[in-house]
């Protein structure tokens, strides 16, 4: 009797694209790539800013024209979908439990969502209020 | 117990992953697109306006912390992904990944030293 057994071909690049669930954690995890990028892109930026006003003046004249624009778009999807999938898994990653009973899943995400909003709103008041 | 560097890599993910998470959306609009949707003076980023914004001590611990734990995060979640679209080379692939992330580091110490 022979004995090979079948075995489904399935793309070792290309299997994310098969299914919805694939593809969403695909790009969960591409996630980090313009997330990666855009850290490089502030750390160049704090570079040129040491070198002096010229350097600094050349790289926001890249940042804020159509380039830097249009990846600067992409990139705030991609975090705005790393912050939602950070946040949706934290309550399997850390479970809460008060008085003997597990805090409902959707109020540990909502607390970091609330987190989320003052952290933007801190920075952001920092950063403009010099 | 076989000691491993595992922990650290892992710990700086996942630390960088959380800081990732509530920060970068907010510095991204910080750093151009604010400009762009009309939301801030287009002077904000002038060369002198981001150097004396550098000179808080705060601004610049949160922009140390932040972009130093987001490029370790982005790295070993690269790596890790390196393996699902089929790559095997998994130490290379940790050399390149890590590799950039410690140079970006050093860049960015520099820097901020520098400012």
């Amino acid at each position: 009797m022979s004995r090979r057994p079948y075995i489904r071909p399935v793309s070792t690049t290309g299997w994310w694209l098969s299914e919805g669930l694939y593809f969403r954690y695909m790009m969960r995890e591409l996630s980090s790539l313009f997330i990666g990028a855009f850290a490089i892109t502030l750390i160049v930026g704090f570079y040129r800013l040491s070198q002096g006003g010229i350097e600094f003046e050349a790289f926001t004249a890249a940042l804020l024209g159509p380039v830097g624009t249009v990846f600067a778009i992409i990139t705030l999807v991609f975090a705005l979908y790393h912050s939602y999938t950070w946040f949706q898994v934290t309550p399997k990653a850390m479970p809460i439990v008060l008085a003997g009973k597990r805090v409902p899943g959707f109020i540990i995400v909502a607390a970091h969502w609330v987190g989320f909003a003052v952290v933007t709103v801190v920075v952001w008041l920092l950063a403009v209020a010099r | 117990m076989a000691r491993s560097h595992k922990p650290i890599v892992w710990g700086l993910f996942a630390a960088g992953g959380t800081v990732a998470a509530f920060f970068l959306p907010v510095l991204m609009l910080l750093s151009g697109l604010g400009i762009t949707f009309g939301l801030l003076p287009g002077d904000f980023l002038a060369y002198e306006n981001v150097y004396a914004l550098l000179q808080h001590p705060l601004v610049r611990l949160i922009t140390f912390g932040v972009l130093l734990l987001t490029v370790w995060h982005a790295a070993h979640r690269l790596r890790i992904t390196m393996h699902d679209f089929g790559i095997r080379a998994d130490t290379f692939v940790a050399v390149v990944f890590y590799s950039i992330a410690a140079a970006s580091t050093v860049v960015l110490a520099l820097a901020l030293i520098r400012i």
